[in-house]
């Protein structure tokens, strides 16, 4: 029966220690303690915010920085390909006017050769007129001493003439 | 030295200790006359005492002496517990009860009024009990040692949360914040809401009350072994003051429940107000519920263990040799029954905890609570 007959004396220490204990515990302990979880709950809950937050800005610097280098390299890629066009254009002008300026070259050097040419025969047909005259001149003299040999001449010449 | 080989020492030297004890038992059985009484071994045990009993029998008993405290006519009356030679002696004129008053302490009357001495065996002293008996028992010991151990742990964790904010949690810290963390989660916020920061500090100084109470009464040697939380006037003491608290914070909607129950025929409550007077009743068997499941809890726990030493005994007494053949059965039981004492310790503080959350969180009635987790044990 002592089992379960509550004593007086504990009833009575019992409430005056848990009484004390609750007021000191619930004065200098539980609110320093919870209040000290809920900050470190809300500071390590803030912390990992600021990285999600950090993450997503480090991800959309990456992403405009990706989408730069594109950009970039479509540029260089344009420049390049107008440059390469740029310069194609002008060799072909260039080859166009180099091949225009050597074609005419070629026709004044013709031209010139032609001319050299006809001069050449002009003055070789002078020269030539000219031994002519002067070897017909030094045969007409040497021929003319001789009476019959200038009649046969002119007999040639006549025949010559006739043919002509 | 590594774990394991430290481990398998530290199983050999509890071996050898445990055979050294079985051999002093052994020898002790055959040397005694007395018979072994496993009943009053064991109630001696689990109830209070005006001494603490650390070893040892009779005459040679190392007991540590605690003052006693009686207001006998309104005097005030101190004097220790070794006075009564463990209830063998008056002295003043008080002594130990006996019979029907065993636990209590009586004065004596008429001629012995002032009686101090031995008390004969078979001699009649007409007495009457002492009701103004505020003496620091055994269990009133063994409180105030568990109020300055949690007063001491709390204090020492606040003052790590105060001086090293927003820090990993080491040491007791570390130890404490889990169990606070899981009361706050599990236990307090959903079944008061936004209520919780009123009633936390009492749920709390509640759960490790009893925890650290369960704890130390597991542990058989001083200064733990008192059954204090096994013991009906301190779960008596707790469940009324959740009673109070319950009451107090009690709302309309609490009362309007009790006395016109909604989802209940009208004819239990018109004619005969059935269901009203089951409400009523209800209110206070919670708080009976309480202290009896806590108390029954605890003092069967240590029952069980003591009945598991005490059939050492029981079969020493027949024959020493059985004794001996017994004991690693009953200390494997004892063991396993420690095991279950830890776990029974964690969860009658909890269970006592919850219920209490839920039913302030009850009666404060604002808002729909989750009253799911219900564990009945």
């Amino acid at each position: 029966m002592e089992l379960i007959k509550p004593s007086f004396g504990l009833i009575f220490w019992m409430l005056i220690g848990f009484a004390v204990l609750f007021f000191i515990l619930a004065k200098f302990a539980w609110p320093i303690i919870t209040n000290g979880i809920a900050a470190r709950n809300k500071k390590i809950a803030d912390q990992l915010e600021e990285a999600a937050k950090i993450h997503e800005e480090m991800e959309s610097l990456n992403k405009r920085h990706e989408e730069m280098m594109v950009q970039a390299k479509a540029e260089r890629d344009a420049l390049l390909a107008e440059a390469r066009k740029v310069s194609e254009e002008m060799y072909e002008k260039a080859k166009l006017k180099a091949s225009a300026e050597s074609q005419a070259m070629i026709e004044d050097a013709k031209k010139s050769i032609y001319f050299e040419k006809m001069k050449a025969i002009t003055d070789a047909k002078n020269s030539i007129a000219n031994f002519s005259i002067d070897i017909a001149q030094k045969l007409i003299t040497e021929e003319l001493t001789d009476r019959e040999k200038q009649e046969k001449l002119v007999e040639k010449w006549m025949d010559d003439l006739h043919f002509n | 030295m590594s774990y394991k080989s430290f481990e398998r020492r530290l199983a050999a030297f509890f071996c050898t200790l445990i055979l050294l004890f079985a051999c002093q038992n052994l020898s002790a059985a055959t040397e005694e006359t007395e018979k072994f009484d496993a009943g009053p071994f064991i109630i001696e045990h689990v109830i209070d005492s005006y001494g603490w009993h650390i070893c040892g029998d009779g005459d040679k008993s190392v007991t540590i002496p605690l003052p006693i405290i009686l207001f006998d006519d309104g005097h005030p009356v101190v004097f220790m517990s070794s006075k009564f030679h463990h209830g063998e002696a008056a002295y003043n004129g008080y002594a130990m009860g006996w019979g029907e008053n065993k636990g209590s302490i009586v004065k004596l009357d008429g001629n012995y009024a002032d009686y101090t001495g031995l008390l004969e065996e078979g001699e009649m002293y007409e007495n009457h009990v002492c009701k103004w008996d505020i003496s620091i028992t055994k269990n009133v010991c063994a409180l105030f040692i568990s109020l300055i151990l949690i007063t001491c742990i709390f204090l020492s964790v606040a003052k790590r949360y105060k001086e090293h904010p927003n820090e990993v949690p080491s040491g007791l810290q570390a130890l404490v914040e889990p169990i606070i963390v899981f009361l706050q989660d599990e236990v307090i916020t959903p079944s008061l809401g936004k209520n919780s920061n009123k009633y936390a500090p009492y749920l709390l100084t509640l759960f490790f009350f009893i925890f650290l109470n369960n704890m130390l009464g597991i542990v058989p040697i001083f200064p733990g072994g008192a059954n204090l939380t096994g013991n009906i006037a301190v779960t008596g003491v707790l469940a009324i003051i959740t009673f109070f608290v319950t009451t107090f914070s009690s709302g309309k909607e609490y009362w309007k429940d009790i006395f016109n129950t909604p989802g209940v025929p009208w004819w239990l409550k018109i004619p005969l107000p059935l269901m009203p007077l089951v409400e009523v009743i209800g209110i206070f068997t919670k708080p009976f519920v309480l202290m009896v499941r806590l108390f029954a809890n605890i003092t069967a726990g240590h029952i069980i263990t003591l009945a598991f030493v005490s059939l050492i005994f029981i079969f020493g007494q027949m024959n020493p040799a059985i004794g001996l053949a017994v004991s690693p059965v009953s200390i494997f039981f004892y063991i396993f029954m420690g095991l279950m004492e830890l776990l029974v310790a964690f969860i009658q503080a909890f269970v006592f905890t919850l219920l209490s959350a839920m039913y302030i969180g009850m009666a404060i009635g604002e808002e729909e609570h989750e009253h799911e987790a219900v564990v009945e044990a």
